[in-house]
Formats: structure tokens, sequence, C-alpha cells
């Protein structure tokens, strides 16, 4: 590699990689709205489509964390707006757990976040992807999940 | 709870007595055709499941401070269903304690147990003293014989005898469990040796957590995975857990292969992360997992924070009644969303 796109590599700000899991019928709309109306965020997000946020095994962000992303975000719609009735009240049960426990283990709970957004918010997710990447960003690279041999 | 100063040993001897008879006389009148409890382990600070279908087998049933298995372990699947040579289920009576009574009722919650092919024979409990931290205190030396009084633990070997304090050998989680007896709320067909109790909620204010909880991220990482350091996954805790009765775990599943199957650090947090996830709202907080841990690992702390989390947001405790939904198969339109990410 030529010597000034190293040392430009090397004095490039740190940005966190973190994987969203967005539901289908809300959150990944409010994305696409945020794209399509031109809103700036940063780009540290991956986009995984799930059919709802009911769908979202704890698995899915452990093993998000075990493989090294950074934070790991999950959106879906409004309580009542859920497609599939109460998919989105039963994840919320389940969040509020993973996260007292991730907490609990010592893992910095600010890399696992969970938010709603509804198909008419492209403003609001881009406003919420800055404060997740701030946030991450401040706990910097997610070191704990590395396997030591 | 103020309790009379009975001997403890005597007091058990006498439950033990009582139970025998209860025992037989089921047998007797046929209410049940099989009885689960507690018989004497092959080596001492042990003690073992006994299934008895037969009358004059009811001497061999004991209760003492060493009977730390749940006893629900034994009728959840995916184990061999108890039938008869037609294939007609028995009626099976359990020898419960209150964990053991109180994992049967969240078992019949959870459809895993049907509520009229068991029995309840409920016994008042002291306590389990945790054999695992005995064993780790004499270290090399074989235990031959151990008793247990109000105050102390006398262990005796080979030319030697040491006396514990009872209190501080007592099982982590049996120190702040507040069900000792089944709990009577229970609208299962019950038994009961010696005094029932009344109970419709556990007031706890979980203090023993406060220390640990008001670490840092980093100090809290430190103080688990030294805790959990010494596992060699032999999940010998998901075995004993009344609650397990997946049919296959997913520490086993291989499509996908959530986790690495090493005994790395990160692989090892993992399993007790996810066992945990999968616990919350549904452990009964009976120590078995601890009691039966070959490492003498004390899950005693993870176990106490999911007590504390369905208690505080879902105001549950497990098993303790057939009417109350667990908090993990429902929902609520205003559950709290204070950990969730807000505009502001």
């Amino acid at each position: 590699m030529n010597e000034a796109v190293v040392k430009s590599k090397q004095d490039e700000e740190w940005q966190p990689k973190i994987i969203a899991f967005l539901c289908n019928w809300c959150s990944y709309a409010g994305a696409d709205l945020a794209g399509v109306s031109r809103i700036q965020y940063p780009p540290t997000i991956r986009v995984v489509r799930v059919p709802c946020s009911g769908r979202i095994n704890p698995f899915f962000i452990i093993k998000s964390l075990i493989d090294g992303w950074d934070g790991v975000l999950v959106s879906g719609c409004h309580p009542g707006d859920c497609h599939y009735i109460s998919g989105n009240l039963v994840a919320r049960r389940r969040f509020a757990i993973i996260k007292e426990l991730l907490d609990f283990f010592g893992i910095e709970p600010d890399r696992v976040q969970f938010m709603w957004a509804s198909a008419a918010e492209g403003e609001l997710f881009a406003v919420m992807i800055r404060k997740i990447s701030e946030l991450v960003k401040k706990l910097g690279p997610n070191k704990k999940f590395e396997k030591k041999w | 709870m103020v309790k009379e100063m009975a001997d403890i040993q005597a007091e058990n001897v006498e439950i033990e007595k009582q139970m025998r008879e209860v025992a037989r006389n089921l047998l007797i009148e046929k209410k049940v055709d099989m009885i689960i409890g507690y018989a004497q382990g092959t080596v001492p600070l042990s003690s073992s499941p006994i299934f008895i279908k037969k009358i004059e087998d009811v001497d061999n049933l004991i209760w003492n401070n060493l009977c730390y298995v749940n006893l629900a372990r034994y009728i959840v699947p995916p184990l061999t269903e108890f039938v008869d040579n037609e294939k007609v289920e028995l009626k099976v009576g359990i020898v419960s304690k209150g964990c053991v009574a109180r994992a049967l009722i969240h078992l019949v919650k959870e459809k895993q147990v049907d509520p009229e092919k068991i029995k309840i024979i409920g016994i008042p409990c002291n306590g389990v003293v945790n054999r695992r931290r005995i064993e780790k205190e004499l270290g090399e030396k074989e235990i031959l014989e151990i008793s247990v009084s109000n105050e102390t633990i006398s262990v005796k070997g080979k030319e030697f005898e040491e006396v514990l304090p009872y209190q501080e050998y007592l099982n982590e989680l049996c120190k702040t469990c507040k069900v000792k007896s089944p709990p009577m709320s229970s609208s299962l067909s019950d038994v009961i040796v010696g005094e029932s109790i009344e109970v419709a909620s556990v007031e706890d204010d979980f203090v023993d957590l406060d220390n640990y909880e008001s670490k840092t991220p980093e100090e809290k990482w430190e103080v688990i995975t030294e805790l959990l350091s010494d596992c060699t996954r032999c999940y010998a805790c998901r075995e004993a857990c009344p609650m397990c009765y997946c049919n296959l775990c997913f520490v086993d599943q291989n499509k996908p292969v959530w986790f690495g199957k090493t005994s790395e650090m990160s692989d090892i947090i993992v399993f007790h992360l996810v066992r945990a996830m999968h616990m919350a709202g549904r452990c009964v907080g009976c120590g078995a997992c601890s009691s039966v841990c070959p490492m003498g690992i004390d899950l005693k702390l993870i176990n106490r924070k999911l007590e504390k989390i369905v208690k505080e947001r879902y105001d549950f405790t497990a098993g303790l009644s057939l009417d109350v939904m667990p908090p993990m198969m429902t929902q609520k339109m205003e559950d709290s969303e204070d950990f969730m990410l807000g505009e502001h």
C-alpha cells in the first residue's frame, strides 16, 4: 500500500461498526425514508431486515457481539403498531432482560440498544443513529468477546 | 421468621418418619403408583433420587440436609415417561420441599407436567448444606460421616474430625429462601407433612446484590470472569435444572453454531449469559445447579439477579401460584421502557 494511504488511514478517526436489526414493517421503511429524504447520518450501521422485532433471538445479539460488532441496534414498530399485533410487546420484555443481564455481566450496556421507529420517522431514525454512534464510539472497540487462544 | 430452636437433625428425623408414613399410605391406598424421593447416596455427603413402586421399599426414603437434588427434574420431558406395562401413565407422588413444589407448579404452567398425574408430598425444609464447599474446605481428606446439629456440622473421617459452622456452609440460595414449604396457594392435590404455609407473594429487598451491582462494568466483568473461570462446560448445571427440558439445548445446536465449544473465557461467558436469559422468570432458586457443579462454582449471584429482575419489573416470583401467568409468556401494553433509547 502507498505510504500516503497508510498515513491517512492511521489519521482517520475510529468509527464503530453497528449491526442494526430493523423490522420490515416500520423501522426498515423508516430507514428507507431517511435515505430517500437525503437525511444525513453516520455510515456506522449495517442493516439486517427482519420480519418483526419479535423475531430477534437473544442469540442474534450475543452472536453479533461475539463476531466483533461494536454495537447492536434493534428497532421495531411502536407498541400497538405491530404488524403481528403483539410481536414487539413480547420482544420488549425479552429485551429488558437481555439489557439488564448484559449490564450484570459487565458488558457495557450502551453497546446494545433498542428503539421504536415508525415508517414515517425518517428524521427520528437519523437522530437515533447519530446518538447510538456517539455512544458506541465513546466505548471504543468491542474486545470482551475476543478469543485469547 | 423466628424459628423454635429445635435441633435440626431431630427435626429432620421427625419429618423423615412422617414422610415415610404418608408415602406408605399413599401407596397402600393406591392414590399414587410411584413415589419419587431421596435415598442415601453411595458416598458420604450425597443423596440420590429413588423411584419407589413397592410398599416395602418406602423405608429407603430419607430426608436430611444433603437432599440437594430438585426432584421435579425427573418428571419433565425429555426423560422417559413413567408408564406401566399397558403404557398407561403412572400417577407419581413427589417428595417436595419448597423449591421442588415451586418448580412443579411452574412446570404445570408451562404445560410440561400434567397436574392430574402428580401428587405433591410436601415437606418443610430447613436448608441444604453446600457439600462442594465442605469438600473444598477439607481438601484431600476423605469424608466418611457427617452430622448436622443446630449450629454446627461435624464431619468425620479416618483420623480426623472437624466441626464447621452450619450457617456458613448452607447453600447460598437457601439463606435467602423465603418459601421453605410448598406454597399452598397451588391447587395441585397436596399432602403436607408438618405445617403448611400460605404464600401469596414473596417480599425481598435483594440487599445481597447491592455490593455487586454498584460496581463499574469493568469490575463486574472481572468478578464474573473470576467466578466462572473454573467452568469446564460439563453442563451438570443444565442436567440438574428442572427448567432445562429443551429437546435440543442451544449448546448442542450445530445449525447454526451459535458459539464456540471451547472452555475459553468468552465461550464460557456466553454459555452462562444465555443460560441466564433462558432462566429469567423461571428459576425457582433451588440451588441444584450450584450443588452439582464439580468445580464448585456457585451460580447464586446470577440466579438471584434473575429473581430480582422479574420481581422488580413484573412483580413475579416463579412457582408460587397456578393463577399468575409467568412474565415471559405474556406481555402488557404498559410495560416499562426505561431501558430503551429515547429521543432526548
